[in-house]
């Protein structure tokens, strides 16, 4: 049961950038994506930053070689997970029980707005093709039949942790023999219905979000989607290439305190961060890295330092929030968060948390406000925290 | 190693909730859509909790607290939910609000409440909950990944009971849909003749079943859960041949020491070729009861049918009100289910006396 | 004032679906939350979407609420000082 998981492959797509390189470059540049809305058609396009891959439906479709537009999730999906596939490179990939463990919030969302339009006013009317993807399991068979993976496919949603417990449970998959190779993340493409919903919780920043900082006034919300190829003892060993690292801890646990809010403590952020500590075997000190949850609402910010302060304190490991690049991609951003906490393993490079201007006043470190070169990152922590309490912590540690 | 289900809670269109009986009477439905039997679920949630509630998170919570009182546990230590559709009459409530009033004015508890992890999310609140929570959504796969990721937990140690439930719900708005992509019946029909008929088409059902399962035995427990396998898009009748010898030889055991086939005929005469061709190879002679009729066709069915299957375990032996073809042992010790929605995704689930 | 606060009564319970409450079960100046009728924060949003609504009313900064949606009689006084003068 305590078999290393390797990690042999990764892909990204999101508003920084179409793959892999270009997401890396953007956040060496200190290159955000967010911006007033191109492709999402809403009454708060003015309002309302969001941060939006930078490719159409048209592009997207085109690049993948089908025969239609789909849901735009599920290209996302297939782009990044393609990506992954590709960059693991693994020979004779039909010789291993592969899966393809991936996760979502809205599913077909996007397409389903479109149907609800005609639907609503007359049932008869509506395109069931653009209704047909609506389920969250359906996103992820389109991208699972691209990449032609049949052993074992599932889909995961716990809201913004969904893909931090679709990359945990692909490692216990192989951890328990029933996988060899699992392409686990998640994906999320924009959606009126997200954003609607985030706007009548009132936490939504106006302006590009600032997380970590006194002042953040909210989160803006992002798309993409990040998947990580993880494979078992034995199928590293006939990599051609050596495999990134190895995912040493994770750890699910639920806050049960408030439907939408963290509760003050960060309880369930806790416990999440200290149980993946004890599963990877390491001390707090260890951790090189944190890649926060960071979305730059009030309540997170609060709850996940005081946590971190509670489990770190008084020496704290540099640590910083993507989503001031990428927005909170929702069921994306664990599988793009632990794209990016293997980079910054692979490159020894911590990014910056962008529009940090003023600490928090509760808190007794600063995240970094500077991309660091050259340092050395051997344990890096990924913290996805979700709407219902649901709290997931990955570590992705050198080999 | 064996796993045990120490308790159920079953919500669903027969009378299975309280547990009054084992299928002392079997509920008829006329049209192509069933309805949960459903209690006053103020015996069983807070009313502060109830007034944001739609049906199906009701119905998720009521059969989970029932189950958790059946098994005398307060608090698991995990709790895994699986839901194809998630809460669809929340979903369809803040949508349409959305499109009428064109993203103005939208009231927030709707959406709060549509999330895939809502059910997951309000047992754990309710119970102060804070061990591992996750949430499947996988169509015809949703149930049996949560019970594969509850039987993880269990031989890995990391919990020594899991609270795991299998639940979807139909809306107006779904059924409609559903309907338009021909999924149900045309025909005017009775649940109780559903199997009778040689058309096209199926009835949709709905419910919500909870397990305990716990790594050690006590005296109370239902039945053992030996083994669980499942397979995606079998590309024909011989693969899905070899993917069930493969289970029961995997399990060492061969189909005539089958004590019930439970299947999930659905009254759909393409998709029931599938159960009639495996009867005449795989499940040759092996007594067989069909589930659907009790429950209709939804995603998370199989969590209707180990509820059967554990219950008929429990008792032995059949309820006399349930129809099945061969002859069934004195004694049921040993039963195989087997499902496939839509011929995309099948499951067997392997259960038998303690 | 007391058509008001009465009319905002059956506003409330209607808006939040309280179970077993009836507009003469609220004080006028009992407290909404939490020790009162326990109201929660995503109560104070619906009460955000009722007053824009029903009163037109934008309660623009969330910090705001719990000051505005202390009682119904605080809500009244809110919407007194705030709506259009149309009424």
């Amino acid at each position: 049961m305590n078999a290393p998981v390797f990690i042999a492959g990764m892909g990204a797509i999101s508003a920084i950038g179409n793959n892999l390189s270009e997401c890396l470059n953007a956040l060496e540049n200190q290159q955000a994506g967010m911006g007033e809305m191109a492709y999402l058609h809403s009454v708060h396009s003015k309002t309302l930053p969001v941060a939006e891959v930078k490719l159409s439906n048209d592009a997207l479709s085109e690049q993948l070689g089908l025969s239609k537009i789909i849901s735009r999730t599920a290209m996302l999906s297939m782009v990044a997970a393609k990506e992954a596939l590709e960059n693991a490179a693994i020979a004779a990939l039909s010789n291993f029980r592969t899966g393809f463990i991936s996760a979502n919030t809205v599913g077909g969302m996007d397409r389903t707005e479109q149907f609800f339009n005609a639907f609503l006013p007359d049932h008869k009317k509506g395109k069931l093709r653009d209704v047909v993807h609506h389920e969250c399991g359906y996103i992820s068979e389109l991208a699972a039949d691209y990449l032609g993976i049949r052993d074992y496919v599932t889909t995961i949603s716990t809201a913004c942790s969904s893909s931090a417990n679709s990359v945990f449970y692909g490692a216990r998959l192989i951890r328990n023999n029933i996988l060899d190779v699992v392409v686990a993340g998640g994906t999320d493409a924009l959606t009126k219905f997200t954003l609607n919903g985030f706007n009548t919780l009132m936490i939504l920043d106006q302006d590009p979000c600032k997380p970590f900082d006194e002042n953040r006034k909210g989160l803006n919300l992002g798309e993409g989607a990040g998947y990580v190829v993880m494979v078992s003892e034995k199928v590293a060993a006939v990599l051609k290439k050596a495999p990134f690292c190895k995912l040493s801890g994770y750890c699910n646990a639920n806050d049960a305190y408030h439907q939408t809010a963290s509760s003050p403590d960060g309880t369930g952020s806790y416990l999440a961060m200290k149980g993946a500590l004890d599963r990877a075997g390491l001390l707090p000190e260890a951790i090189d890295y944190i890649n926060l949850h960071g979305t730059g609402t009030q309540n997170n910010d609060i709850a996940e330092g005081t946590a971190i302060k509670r489990l770190f304190g008084p020496v704290y490991p540099k640590m910083s929030s993507t989503k001031s690049f990428t927005g909170h991609t929702l069921g994306a951003s664990g599988g793009l968060e632990a794209v990016f906490s293997v980079l910054a393993l692979r490159e020894n490079i911590i990014y910056p948390n962008l529009r940090l201007q003023t600490p928090m006043k509760e808190l007794p470190f600063v995240p970094e406000t500077l991309l660091l070169k050259d340092v050395s990152v051997k344990n890096v922590l990924s913290n996805s925290f979700g709407f219902g309490g649901n709290c997931s912590s990955l570590i992705f540690s050198k080999i | 190693m064996k796993l045990y289900i120490r308790a159920t809670g079953n919500i669903s269109p027969q009378k299975t909730f309280g547990h009054p009986g084992l299928l002392a009477e079997i509920v008829e439905h006329s049209g192509n859509r069933l309805y949960c039997v459903e209690p006053d679920y103020k015996a069983f949630i807070d009313v502060k909790q109830i007034r944001r509630m739609s049906r199906i998170i009701k119905m998720g919570v009521a059969a989970a607290m029932e189950c958790l009182q059946e098994a005398g546990v307060e608090v698991p230590d995990a709790i895994v939910t699986g839901t194809a559709y998630g809460c669809l009459e929340d979903t369809g409530i803040f949508l349409s609000k959305m499109v009428e009033q064109q993203e103005e004015l939208l009231a927030p508890t709707a959406f709060i409440q549509s999330t895939h992890n809502t059910v997951g999310a309000q047992i754990a609140l309710m119970l102060h909950c804070n061990g591992y929570n996750n949430v499947f959504v996988h169509r015809g796969f949703s149930f049996e990944s949560a019970l594969l990721d509850a039987m993880l937990l269990l031989k890995e140690g990391e919990a020594a009971n899991v609270l795991v439930g299998g639940l979807d719900e139909t809306t107006d708005t779904s059924h409609a849909i559903l309907s338009r992509f021909g999924l149900y019946k045309k025909e005017p029909v009775s649940n109780l003749n559903l199997l009778a008929q040689s058309t096209k088409g199926t009835i949709a059902g709905e419910g919500a079943a909870f397990f305990l399962l716990a790594s050690q035995p006590t005296a109370n427990d239902f039945a053992v859960l030996e083994a669980l396998t499942t397979f995606y898009k079998p590309a024909n009748i011989q693969e899905t041949e070899q993917h069930i010898a493969s289970f029961l030889s995997g399990q060492s055991i061969v189909s005539s020491e089958i004590d019930l086939l439970i299947t999930g005929r659905n009254g759909d005469m393409e998709e029931d070729k599938v159960y009639s061709k495996l009867e005449q190879s795989v499940f040759d002679k092996v007594p067989t009861v069909n589930y659907k009729p009790l429950c209709g066709e939804y995603p998370t069915s199989s969590a209707f049918a180990l509820w059967l299957a554990s219950n008929i375990i429990q008792s032995g032996s059949l309820p006399p009100s349930l129809e099945h073809t061969g002859n069934v042992p004195g004694k049921i010790k040993r039963i195989l289910i087997y499902n496939h929605f839509q011929n995309t995704h099948h499951s067997l689930l392997l259960i038998s006396a303690c | 004032m007391d058509k008001l606060i009465q009319d905002l009564k059956v506003q409330i319970i209607a808006q939040l679906n309280l179970q077993d409450v009836k507009p003469e079960d609220i004080g006028d100046d009992q407290p909404l939350f939490v020790e009162g009728l326990g109201l929660d924060s995503i109560d104070a949003l619906e009460l955000i979407v009722l007053l824009q609504q029903q009163y037109k009313i934008k309660l623009s900064n969330a910090e705001d609420g719990p000051k505005v949606f202390r009682s119904v009689r605080t809500i009244a006084e809110y919407i007194r000082e705030h709506q259009p003068q149309n009424t």
